[in-house]
């Protein structure tokens, strides 16, 4: 396993153009970043940061009261909110909403929670048609591939790639100029958006009170996605809980100019329920699909569960001097980066990639950026300790299979079983001195054995064995 | 039952019981840079025009109105159930259809029409942004289906920033099921990071205050 992603992530170094791509556009994000996020632009950035900090902890130390709270609140506008432990709850429940609507197509917009349980492929398989309608998500997904950034999934292909892509799988004229290459995309999406049955977002953020679902985006894709069709279903990790709406202020702030450098995004929708009667559009249907899928694991954990703060910016990536070098798709789960060498092993076992906690250099670039404070380099500590101590069990576990399996062989074999205890005996002898053993020889006087007998001696070894005393008795008798 | 099951892992792990209330949350934080109104509709112009939007100061109802017909030129638009609009007599324009009040048709107007004309319930001076409020009065869809969006707001409407806004509406939810913050044209740096406007939404805005 070790060595396969060894391979991958040479293959991704030695790319001279793909690593000039990562190169520069994490560059021009950490760019953009850094003027938004200046003093003379923003002079309260640390207190922003201090403050959603504590805004996070506090939502998710009282996670199951503010759940609740967002449930009734959505309730009582008309949404309805659906609990899923897995991706499976999530497929069950839309293939199933699908046929009970007689929807037959999807329009759905970028979301890493859902990317998380394969959504878009699980309901493909279940012949309900789900489009990507992020400009970078529907490149990644024409080209049958995994995003490769949290905010820039198709960064990795260039615009002569999307060029061959669109004039495959689109049968359009080959294009290579980025604006045409828009226009060809927003026609052909357009014509789904109006067509489809259900839209299908992630959130940003879950508002408590009062029960709002919060989507931040630059393209108007999800926009589309939550008003053109009947029905708007959002996915969204239980962890994604802030209790106020005026706890926005924060975070909206921070959210843009960690990702792109934005004060604000192009649009932020802040949706609660479906249209009201006065209204003239919107969804006439609208669920919250409050997913689980290993969140309330995390959250035993006192230190560890600040991992559940993350907004999904980005901004760790682009800093990552690991990330900048291997890129987005050699990490092995969803999530890249740092955010995703703390995400993976507390979501999938630390010994599904033993490796991915130690590819890091502790700079403590993602912490210094993070919007919310989370100290990666501290948990990588922690999860790197975990690793090893797993490893130890592992290894004892191996040793002591080891261990038994040749007692058994031995015991199976009496002449073999003999000679070992004849040899011991005779080892053990020479240790002796006034009629017990103090301790074991010297090569021997280690580990448990030398704990054993630190509090306690062994009384001297009779002469003969049981076998051989028992073979004279035999003999006795018969004469 | 997931909802049980997720429910009572969050509490467990946690540490906490049933129904027991939450902790006193931190409290909220918010700035309130009070600009006078002048500042305010300078600022949000100068931010406007930053994000590539085209803006102009209108002193008379009458001048957004003609603004406007010059600017439409005789394209199709849509517009909004605003009063304001009509106030200013847009709505009269030769090529502006308004008064949808039926789903369906508005969609249809809204996806030929090269025109979206909305007003705006509130916008950010700091970040150049329009607060648009769904309800009989504005459709969701008109700043979004046609290439153009026109947003025309009486200038009192211009508050400082986002911590105002929040402070004003700490409650969206009462008067709305939608409340879209639109700071500049719809815009993507997906491919090759190169910056495009216009991808699902509007790609150009004009901002008239009056």
């Amino acid at each position: 396993m070790m060595a396969s992603y060894q391979q991958k992530i040479r293959h991704t170094l030695d790319d001279p153009r793909l690593q000039s791509a990562i190169y520069a556009a994490s560059g021009r994000l950490m760019d953009h970043r850094s003027h938004a996020v200046a003093p003379a632009a923003l002079p309260d950035f640390q207190e922003l940061r201090t403050q959603a900090n504590l805004i996070k902890k506090h939502a998710i130390e009282n996670l199951d009261y503010y759940l609740q709270q967002f449930e009734s609140n959505l309730t009582s506008h008309g949404g309805r909110v659906i609990y899923a432990r897995d991706g499976s709850e999530v497929v069950s429940f839309l293939v199933g909403l699908a046929q009970d609507k007689q929807a037959r197509l999807v329009v759905k917009s970028k979301s890493m929670t859902t990317e998380e349980i394969e959504l878009t492929d699980r309901l493909q398989h279940n012949q309900l048609e789900t489009v990507e309608t992020d400009l970078g998500e529907f490149i990644v997904q024409l080209a049958g591939e995994r995003p490769y950034h949290i905010v820039a999934p198709a960064l990795h292909k260039t615009r002569y790639d999307v060029a061959e892509l669109f004039s495959q799988r689109l049968g359009v004229e080959r294009e290579v100029v980025p604006e045409k290459q828009t226009k060809i995309a927003r026609s052909v999406l357009r014509r789904k958006f109006l067509a489809a049955d259900i839209g299908l977002t992630g959130a940003n953020f879950l508002v408590a009170d009062p029960g709002a679902v919060v989507l931040v985006e630059n393209e108007g894709n999800i926009r589309l996605t939550t008003t053109a069709p009947r029905m708007h279903v959002a996915v969204a990790g239980i962890e994604k809980i802030i209790p106020r709406a005026q706890d926005l202020a924060v975070f909206l702030k921070l959210l843009g100019r960690s990702a792109t450098g934005q004060p604000l995004s192009v649009y932020t929708s802040f949706l609660c329920g479906p249209r009201r009667p006065s209204e003239i559009d919107g969804p006439e249907e609208f669920y919250v699909v409050l997913l689980d899928n290993g969140r309330t694991k995390l959250l035993g954990d006192r230190e560890k569960r600040q991992s559940l703060y993350c907004i999904r910016c980005g901004a760790c990536l682009n800093h990552c001097p690991v990330y900048r070098k291997i890129g987005g798709h050699n990490y092995p789960w969803t999530y890249s980066g740092p955010i995703g060498a703390i995400l993976t092993p507390q979501f999938q076992g630390v010994m599904q990639a033993p490796w991915l906690p130690f590819a890091s250099s502790l700079c403590g670039a993602c912490a210094e950026v993070c919007p919310v404070k989370i100290d990666i380099p501290k948990l990588l500590l922690e999860l790197r300790s975990e690793v090893k101590k797993a490893e130890a069990r592992e290894r004892q576990g191996r040793l002591e299979r080891l261990g038994f399996r040749l007692w058994a062989w031995v015991m199976r074999h009496p002449r073999i079983y003999e000679m070992l205890g004849l040899t011991a005996a005779a080892v053990l002898a020479s240790q002796e001195s006034n009629g017990c053993l103090r301790q074991p020889p010297a090569v021997l006087n280690r580990g448990p054995l030398r704990a054993w007998f630190s509090q306690r001696d062994l009384p001297a070894l009779p002469e003969r064995s049981f076998r051989q005393a028992w073979r004279t008795r035999a003999r006795v008798t018969r004469d | 039952m997931p909802r049980e099951y997720i429910l009572h892992k969050t509490r467990t792990a946690l540490g906490r019981s049933v129904g027991q209330p939450p902790a006193p949350p931190p409290p909220v934080r918010m700035r309130l840079a009070e600009l006078d109104i002048e500042a305010r509709i300078q600022l949000f112009l100068e931010q406007i025009e930053k994000l590539a939007g085209k803006t102009r100061l209108a002193c008379l109802h009458a001048e957004a109105c003609a603004y406007l017909e010059t600017l439409l030129a005789g394209a199709p638009a849509v517009a909004s159930n605003a009063p304001f609009l009509r106030h200013c007599g847009i709505t009269r324009l030769p090529s502006v259809r308004t008064g949808f009040t039926d789903a369906a048709e508005l969609r249809a107007a809204c996806a030929t029409a090269h025109f979206g004309i909305t007003s705006a319930d509130y916008a950010l001076a700091d970040t150049g942004t329009l607060v648009l409020l769904s309800s009989s009065q504005e459709a969701r869809l008109i700043s979004l289906l046609p290439p153009v969006h026109v947003a025309v707001a009486p200038r009192e409407k211009i508050l400082t920033g986002l911590d105002e806004l929040l402070a004003l509406l700490p409650q969206p939810a009462a008067q709305t099921s939608s409340m879209v913050l639109i700071t500049g044209p719809s815009r993507t740096a997906d491919i090759e990071q190169i910056l495009v406007r216009g991808v699902h939404g509007p790609g150009e805005i004009h901002v008239v205050v009056v």
